[in-house]
């Protein structure tokens, strides 16, 4: 049997959420003819979700995923908002937003470590029993180890304390939250906050120590296997810069100019989903554009919500440290300003760097909030008398905009429901990413090392599939096999890592 | 693989959320002890190993499984099977596979309801050929595969036996240490494991004797939603009308829920000695009714009184089995034929 017609199974991929798979095809010279990426889980929450209370939506839909379930209780939560026709107080949306910050700071924190650091710290091709969260704290010391814990030891300290819980929150309400915030636990919080501004501006520094400074890395980083001009989403505010609670929600093309910018209820003119017979999760695009298949440029439709593109759809961050980086970031990428803003960046890998500026941003942000007088204003629970109607909400969820949509009858029993989750944005891009990758490093006679898989890793970790966040502590690396069938299935090679 | 003697720990998701995974995380420093104290066998989450290396283990190999997540599809069967099969002591982790959790909604629909709603009639689908997902698919270049979706969600024992079951979704952290601190006890210097069947990690009793507010014997007229009022921070919940379900709980987690002023919805199954939750919870309700002294006198009053009560709870089968359907006494809905099978 020739080169020709092979097939390279990757399976599994553990850490996009739950499970996945790719399949990657060889044309007869033996070079990459297609790639897929199958999601092979459903769970259904838009279908049972229908007959229950929309009050419980909150407490339901964070379900969906227990990494970020702070994300779906707070999108549901502002669902509820607008469904029950009721305008939280401002004292309520700031309690809320210090509550996600929260959530924020522990989340980013555990991808930089865990998952995305290790190819920079120890490098993509350093051993692979060495490249995982144990061999970076080796590499820069314990004490970073006991930082990171210490993170998201205080930040889960914040979350169960306003919303209940630790994982799974319960405190959002129509127009309200269950519990306001003390003043002694206001002062706690400030403290916690200024900790982590102290991290993130450490972390920054870790990353331009051991990413910017090395010339290597730099170049991977802006190499044409890590990029894609797409169109990018995100959510701001009035004045165009980046907010993770609120906003309209802006995307701007490959050229950084602006293509639409809408409020979350209109999102249904804006975006549509593909279905594919050969996965369980669909496409997202943007109906603006049309979908034109799994390729990016200005003519298709595939759009990215991440770190990335968030810094790209916005003009700038609300935040004076923040924003020092948000400027440095696109100068040292050699983006220019055209019109008064930056040009997009399109290196997929530096979407680590810009996940570092957004866990600075929200930790500056928490400080402020923490320090508003309004913050402890106990009157946070309204009682809520309107007919509930029809309901959107949307938020920044740290792996992409997040939207549910509910209709209910005259008692708020749900009827129909809607959602378009983080992750669920990227499934085209990664899947343009797991592609680029393969065609860049498989090619006729290609030998197909340990190095290659650990890159093909590399393409699917900027975009923190769901999942991986769960890696917190532990030694943090995705277990790769790659089996190269002939045309009749036969197992002629196979290469793994960490196996 | 390495023979340390240290014993074999594997944690593995089936249809799941990924909280049992954030909750075991969320024991903080612990998690170098049970580094120290286990090898990994098998935590595609965290670790390097794959489904082949756990097919080459000879049975028995692994000591403790964790295993959460409900059996939703063809591949969280055949991994259920593969573990049981390898595990010395295979752990129900958490709600989904305990008893189903939230996602076990779904055995109130059908399968057919669940593919038509996602991949046809949602509003922002655009799917102008009908398509959905199928488990073989022809492309150009080969067939691709997706396992099969079940009709019904199951909870991990209806498909393999197990030994041990964590509730709570997710299981609370000290909870998960206290069971992970006790196993390698166990292991490491012989302490007696609990019987084989045991729910560990929680309570026996129920949620209402950590809950720290106060219960007066009130009996009440109708529920209310929890948006309708805003209740008094030191009294039951249940008794100022608001749904909760902590008489029908078991108890470990710490009252979390009504702590900041929402109800309990469950999540840590029924209190020891009863299978149903939900039935257990229906007639805690009964007991709490205000039913006056008209009944005394005149049933329809009663029944009036009754049904006015009854018509303020809006989701009966959503609200009393919540996290419990799979494993409860009703499974799922009958329909088109689609019994308990799949």
């Amino acid at each position: 049997m020739s080169a020709a017609n092979k097939r390279i199974t990757i399976d599994p991929i553990t850490r996009l959420e739950g499970h996945g798979k790719i399949e990657i095809f060889l044309n007869d010279e033996g070079d990459v003819q297609n790639a897929y990426i199958q999601i092979p889980e459903l769970r259904g929450f838009e279908q049972f979700c229908v007959g229950r209370p929309a009050e419980e939506m909150p407490r339901i839909t964070n379900r969906i995923c227990g990494v970020c379930p702070e994300a779906h209780h707070m999108a549901a939560t502002k669902a509820l908002d607008m469904l029950y026709g009721i305008e939280p107080s401002s004292a309520v949306k700031k309690l809320r937003e210090l509550f996600y910050m929260a959530f924020y700071c522990t989340d980013h924190t555990v991808h930089f470590y865990a998952l995305g650091g290790p190819d920079f710290v120890l490098g993509p091709n350093a051993p692979a029993a060495e490249r995982n969260i144990l061999g970076v704290i080796h590499k820069v010391g314990v004490e970073v180890g006991k930082l990171v814990i210490d993170t998201r030891r205080r930040n889960h300290h914040v979350i169960q304390m306003l919303g209940g819980r630790g994982v799974h929150p319960v405190a959002g309400l129509p127009g309200g939250w269950s519990r306001a915030m003390t003043k002694d636990e206001r002062v706690e919080v400030e403290g916690i906050a200024r900790q982590n501004i102290e991290f993130a501006l450490f972390s920054l520094k870790l990353f331009e120590d051991v990413v910017l400074a090395n010339q290597e890395y730099v170049d991977l980083v802006l190499s044409d296997a890590f990029t894609h001009q797409t169109y990018y989403m995100g959510t701001v505010d009035s004045s165009n810069h980046l907010n993770f609670y609120d906003g309209l929600i802006r995307v701007v093309g490959p050229d950084g100019k602006e293509f639409v910018k809408y409020p979350a209820s209109d999102y249904m003119n804006h975006i549509a989903e593909r279905v594919e017979p050969w996965s369980y999760l669909k496409f997202p695009y943007l109906k603006g554009v049309g979908w034109k298949g799994l390729v990016d440029g200005p003519e298709s439709g595939v759009y990215c919500a991440t770190p990335l593109s968030r810094l790209n759809a916005a003009d700038g961050l609300a935040t004076p440290e923040a924003q020092a980086f948000f400027d440095k970031f696109y100068t040292t990428l050699g983006s220019q300003k055209v019109n008064g803003r930056y040009s997009p960046v399109h290196h997929r890998l530096a979407t680590h760097w810009a996940r570092l500026v957004e866990l600075l941003y929200a930790a500056e942000r928490m400080l402020e909030l923490s320090q508003d007088p309004e913050i402890t204003d106990p009157n946070v629970r309204p009682i809520v008398t309107n007919k509930p109607t029809e309901g959107i909400g949307s938020v920044e969820a740290p792996r992409g905009t997040l939207t549910h949509h509910y209709q209910t009858d005259e008692r708020g029993i749900l009827t129909k429901v809607n959602m378009i989750v983080g992750t669920t944005n990227n499934y085209a891009p990664i899947a343009m990413s797991v592609k680029k990758a393969a065609q860049g490093l498989i090619k006729k006679g290609t030998v197909i090392t340990e190095g290659l898989l650990n890159t093909i890793e590399m393409a699917f970790r900027n975009y923190d599939p769901c999942m991986s966040c769960a890696t917190h502590s532990l030694p943090g690396q995705m277990p790769l096999e790659v089996r190269i069938r002939d045309a009749d299935g036969n197992e002629v090679e196979r290469l793994s890592q960490y196996v | 693989m390495s023979d340390n003697g240290k014993p074999k720990l594997a944690m593995y998701w089936a249809s799941s959320c990924g909280g049992c995974e954030i909750s075991l995380l969320n024991i903080h420093e612990h998690i170098l002890d049970v580094d120290a104290i286990f090898d990994i066998a098998f935590f595609p989450c965290i670790a390097d190993f794959k489904v082949k290396d756990v097919v080459g283990y000879p049975d028995g190999y692994i000591d403790v499984c964790l295993f959460n997540g409900a059996i939703r599809t063809s591949e969280n069967e055949e991994m259920a099977r593969l573990l049981r099969q390898k595990s010395k002591v295979l752990v129900a982790f958490g709600s989904c596979a305990y008893e189903g959790c939230i996602p076990a909604l779904s055995n109130l629909t059908t399968r057919e309801a669940t593919l038509n709603t996602v991949y046809l009639d949602n509003p922002t689908v655009d799917n102008p050929e009908r398509i959905i997902p199928q488990t073989v698919s022809e492309m150009p270049e080969g067939d691709l595969t997706l396992p099969v979706f079940y009709h019904t969600v199951k909870s991990l024992d209806q498909v393999v036996p197990v030994d041990y079951t964590i509730p709570g979704c997710p299981p609370e952290p000290h909870q998960i240490w206290t069971v992970v601190e006790a196993v390698a006890n166990g292991l490491l210097k012989g302490a007696p494991l609990p019987p084989p069947g045991s729910i560990v990690g929680a309570e026996k009793v129920a949620v209402c004797e950590e809950c720290a507010r106060e219960r007066n014997v009130k009996h009440i007229e109708r529920f209310y939603r929890p948006y309708e009022i805003n209740p008094d921070p030191n009294i039951c919940l249940l008794e100022q009308g608001l749904m909760c379900m902590g008489i029908a709980t078991r108890g470990g987690c710490g009252a979390l829920c009504p702590l900041v002023g929402m109800g309990c919805r469950g999540c840590y199954g029924p209190v020891e000695g009863v299978e149903d939750q939900g039935a257990k919870m229906i007639t805690a309700i009964a007991s709490v009714m205000d039913v006056g002294q008209a009944g005394l006198h005149d049933e329809q009053a009663l029944e009036k009184k009754i049904d006015a009560l009854l018509d303020t709870i809006v989701d009966p089968a959503g609200t009393f089995y919540r996290f419990s359907m799979a494993h409860s006494m009703l499974q799922r809905t009958r329909a088109n034929g689609h019994g308990r099978n799949n």
